[in-house]
C-alpha cells in the first residue's frame, strides 16, 4: 500500500514494475495542478543545464535526481543525489546518473531541486482498495513510517470537513504541534494537500494511484519532495 | 450488494405482517418447523397464523394445511419457510399465488455451499423478484419485530421490546444482542439474520431502520460487505437519519481469515474500513458488548452538546479510574469545574470535598446531597454530560441487613427502607435531570450485573435506561455519543 516505505518495494518491484507511471517530474506537475504544494524544482536534459539550475536556485544544496516516465524506484537503483553543493558536484551527480538511465526508462532527463529542510516527514496519497475504490490517505513518514503504522484513510471524494478531520485522527498529534523549533502544523495547508489529491482522484479517473513521499513539513507548511503518480494501463 | 434502494414500505409485509404461514412446520420438538412455529406463538404475534406440513397435523394446537394454496388468500403477508432448498421455488410460486409478499428463507444450501448453490440462490432471487416477493435469507435464523409482537425465529431468545434495530451478517449475533437486551432492559425494535442476504442485504435492513419511526438507532454486525462504495454510499445515508453503530468481523488478519471462509469475501484493509465509518458518521465498536451498549445508550441518552464530562462519585478510586478514561477518550475532556459550580456545591457538602471534577461527594453526604449535587452539575451550561457513580451501594447494604438474621429488629427494617429509597430517589433523579436538561446522566455501577435487584440499578432499568456494568464501559459509550453529535454538528444535521 505504501509502496515506497522501505522494506515494502523488494516484494512489490517485479509486479509493480508493469503499472504505468508518470515521471516524477510529471506527477509533481500534476500535484500542483490540483492545488499541492510541490517543491520548487527544474527539469533538465544534461548536466550543463544541471549546473545552470542549481545556480538559478540560489547556490545552496539541492536534491539531483534521475527523471523518467519509467522509473518508479529511484532510491533503490540509486538515482537520488541529496545534499549536492557546488557546480562541480552537481555536474558529476548529472552526469552519473543520466550514464545509469536504462533504454526502458523512456526519455530522461534530472531533476534538480533545492533541500526541502524539514525535521518532520508525512505521507499522502491516494491508494486504490479493493473494496472501496480509491482513497485519500495520510500518514506519519519518516523511516519508522511502516512500524508506527499511523495512517488514516477517507474514500474519495473528501470534503474540507473530512480533511480536517483525517488530520484529527492521526494519533502523533504531537508531531502536528509546535515541535524542535519548528511551528506547529499549518493545518489548512495540509488540508489543502488531501483535497488536492481528491480533485485530482476525480478530475482523472485513470489515476489509480498517487505516492506523495516525503511530505516534508517546512516552517509548518506541507511540502511534496516526491511524488509518483500511476495511472490505469 | 444490491445498491439500488427498496421502498421502506416494502419491507411492512416482512416486519408487521397481517398474518404468518410457517411452511414446513413440524410436529417434531427439534425441528426448526416446529421451533420457529413455537417461538412464534409464545410471543404473543397477535396476527393470524398459519403452517403448513405434508401430513396436515395438528401443531402446537395449529390446524396445518398441505400446501400454501389453501392459505386464504390475503390472510397472511409473510411466510417463514423451514423446507429443504430444493422445494422452495414452488414455495415462492405459491406464496405469490396468495398475495405473501415476503419469504423469510431458514433453508441452508444455497450461497454457502459452493457455486450449484450460488447458482441456486441467484435463480430463487430472480423468480422472488419477478413475483414481487422480498425475499429475506437463505440461511438465516429468522427476524423479530416487538411493535407487533413478531418472534420469527429458529432460536431464542425473544428480547425486550425498545427502539435499537439489528441487523446481522452472523445470525449468532442477533441473538447476542437480543440476550444484552433481556439482561439490560434496553430493548429492540426489529431485529434480522441476513444469512445469505441473496436479495436483502444488511445495508437494505439498515435502510429500512432509518425510516421506521420504532427504531431510534441501527445496531449492525458485518464481516463481507462486497461493493464497498455502494455500502458506504447506502450507510453514510443512514446515519444521517439516525445513530449507526457497527461492529466488524475481520479487523485483523486472523479475523479475516476466519471470516474469508465463513462468508466467502475478504476483508477490506481494516484502516480504511475505519475510515470508512469516520467519514459516513457511523460509530464504529471494538466489540459485542461495545456495539450493544452504544446503540443503547443512542436509543436512551440524548446527545451531548459538546465534549465537557462531569464526573459525580461517592468514592475517591471510581472518580480517578473515570477520569483516566475520560482523559484517554481522544475527544471527551475532563471538564474542570467552573468557579460558580463549585461555589454551588461548596454550599451542599463540607469542605473535604474534592472541590475538582471528578466531584468526589467524599462520604459527607446527606439524605438529599446526591440528587440536589447532581442537579446543579446537570444544569450548569459548561457541563455536557454527567457520569455518576456509586449506585446502589446503599441498596447493597440493605440487602445484606435483609439477609442477616437481625433483620427486621433493631432498627434495621426502617434503615433498610430508606437505603433502598434513596437508590430509588438516585435513580430517578439522574433520569429526570436527563430529561429536563436534555443531557446525557449515565449510571454506572457493576451492581448492573452483580445484583440486578438491586433497587439502584433495577431503577435505572425501569427508567428505560442503560444501567452501565463499570464507569469505563459508560465513557466508552459516551465517546461514541459525542463524536456522532460532533459530526452532526460540524455538517450542519440537525
Amino acid at each position: 500500500m505504501m509502496r515506497r516505505v522501505p522494506g515494502a518495494d523488494a516484494v512489490g518491484l517485479a509486479t509493480l514494475a508493469a503499472v504505468p507511471t508518470l515521471s516524477e517530474a510529471a506527477s509533481k506537475a500534476l500535484l500542483a495542478e490540483h492545488g499541492v504544494a510541490v517543491a520548487a524544482e527544474h527539469l533538465a536534459a544534461d548536466a550543463d543545464a544541471a549546473v545552470a539550475a542549481a545556480a538559478s536556485l540560489g547556490g545552496g544544496p539541492v536534491a539531483v535526481k534521475l527523471c523518467g516516465a519509467h522509473i518508479a524506484h529511484k532510491t533503490e537503483r540509486g538515482l537520488v543525489r541529496l545534499n549536492v553543493l557546488g557546480s562541480d558536484a552537481v555536474r558529476a551527480a548529472a552526469v552519473e546518473l543520466l550514464a545509469a538511465a536504462r533504454p526502458e526508462d523512456g526519455a530522461t532527463g534530472v531533476l534538480v531541486a533545492p533541500m526541502v529542510q524539514g525535521a518532520r516527514e508525512l505521507i499522502a496519497g491516494l491508494v486504490l482498495d479493493p473494496q472501496f475504490g480509491r482513497t485519500v490517505m495520510l500518514g506519519v513518514g519518516g523511516v519508522l513510517a511502516e512500524a508506527v503504522a499511523d495512517v488514516v484513510f477517507r474514500l474519495v471524494p473528501i470534503t474540507s470537513l473530512d480533511a480536517a478531520e483525517m488530520i484529527e485522527d492521526l494519533a502523533t498529534q504531537k508531531l502536528l504541534g509546535a515541535f524542535r523549533g519548528e511551528p506547529a502544523v499549518d493545518r489548512e495547508a495540509l488540508a489543502a494537500v488531501l483535497l488536492g489529491l481528491s480533485a485530482l482522484a476525480e478530475a482523472r479517473p485513470d489515476v489509480v494511484s498517487v505516492d506523495v513521499n516525503p511530505l516534508i513539513v517546512h516552517e509548518g507548511r506541507p511540502v511534496a519532495v516526491d511524488g509518483l503518480v500511476e495511472v490505469a494501463a | 450488494m444490491s445498491a439500488a434502494r427498496l421502498d421502506p414500505a416494502a419491507f411492512r409485509p416482512l416486519f408487521e405482517p397481517r398474518g404468518v404461514v410457517v411452511v414446513g412446520a413440524s410436529s417434531h420438538p427439534g425441528k426448526f418447523g416446529f421451533v420457529s412455529l413455537h417461538n412464534l406463538l409464545a410471543a404473543g404475534y397477535a396476527g393470524n397464523v398459519y403452517g403448513t406440513n405434508l401430513e396436515a397435523e395438528t401443531v402446537l394446537g395449529v390446524q396445518t394445511v398441505r400446501s400454501v394454496d389453501e392459505i386464504p388468500a390475503g390472510a397472511a403477508d409473510l411466510a417463514f419457510v423451514c423446507t429443504p432448498a430444493s422445494t422452495n421455488a414452488e414455495i415462492l410460486r405459491a406464496c405469490a399465488r396468495q398475495g405473501i409478499r415476503a419469504v423469510f428463507l431458514t433453508s441452508a444450501g444455497y450461497g454457502e455451499s459452493g457455486e450449484a448453490g450460488r447458482l441456486a440462490e441467484d435463480d430463487l432471487v430472480a423468480l422472488a423478484r419477478e413475483l414481487g416477493i422480498v425475499l429475506a435469507g437463505p440461511n438465516g435464523q429468522g427476524l423479530v419485530s416487538t411493535p407487533v409482537s413478531l418472534c420469527a425465529q429458529i432460536v431464542a431468545p425473544y428480547p425486550t421490546p425498545g427502539r435499537i434495530g439489528v441487523a446481522s451478517q452472523s445470525g449468532n449475533f442477533v441473538s447476542s444482542f437480543m440476550n444484552w437486551s433481556l439482561a439490560t432492559g434496553v430493548g429492540i425494535s426489529r431485529a434480522v439474520s441476513a444469512g445469505n442476504a441473496a436479495m436483502l442485504t444488511v445495508a437494505d435492513y439498515l435502510d429500512y431502520y432509518a425510516h421506521d419511526p420504532a427504531t431510534a438507532v441501527g445496531l449492525a454486525y458485518v464481516e463481507s460487505i462486497g461493493d464497498g462504495r455502494a455500502f458506504y454510499e447506502r450507510v453514510a445515508a443512514v446515519a444521517t437519519r439516525k445513530p449507526l453503530v457497527l461492529v466488524k468481523g475481520g479487523a485483523t488478519e486472523g479475523g479475516a481469515r476466519a471470516a474469508a471462509s465463513h462468508t466467502g469475501a475478504l476483508a477490506a484493509d481494516d484502516k480504511v474500513f475505519d475510515g470508512m465509518c469516520r467519514q459516513a458518521g457511523i460509530a464504529r465498536a471494538a466489540t459485542v458488548e461495545e456495539a450493544f451498549e452504544a446503540a443503547a445508550s443512542f436509543a436512551t441518552q440524548p446527545l451531548p452538546k459538546g465534549p465537557n464530562v462531569v464526573v459525580m462519585t461517592t468514592a475517591g478510586g471510581w472518580g480517578v479510574v473515570t477520569a483516566d478514561a475520560i482523559t484517554r477518550d481522544r475527544d471527551l475532556v475532563l471538564a474542570p469545574l467552573p468557579d460558580d459550580l463549585l461555589a454551588q456545591i461548596d454550599t451542599k457538602l463540607p469542605p473535604r470535598w474534592s472541590r475538582n471534577n471528578p466531584v468526589d461527594l467524599a462520604g459527607s453526604e446527606t439524605r438529599d446531597t446526591i440528587p440536589e449535587v447532581m442537579e446543579m452539575i446537570a444544569r450548569h451550561p459548561g457541563v455536557d454530560a454527567v457520569v455518576h457513580l456509586g449506585l446502589g451501594i446503599q441498596g447493597n447494604q440493605a440487602r445484606l441487613m435483609r439477609q442477616g438474621r437481625f433483620y427486621p429488629d433493631f432498627g434495621l427494617e426502617r434503615v433498610v427502607s430508606f437505603h433502598e429509597r434513596q437508590e430509588v430517589r438516585y435513580a430517578e433523579a439522574a433520569d429526570e435531570l436527563s430529561r429536563q436538561t436534555g443531557k446525557p446522566i449515565l449510571c454506572a455501577s457493576e451492581l448492573a450485573v452483580a445484583d440486578p435487584s438491586n433497587p439502584g440499578p433495577a431503577t435505572v432499568r425501569a427508567t428505560g435506561r442503560l444501567c452501565y456494568a463499570s464507569a469505563n464501559r459508560a465513557v466508552t459509550a459516551l465517546g461514541h455519543l459525542y463524536r456522532y453529535a460532533r459530526f452532526r454538528q460540524r455538517r450542519g444535521l440537525s
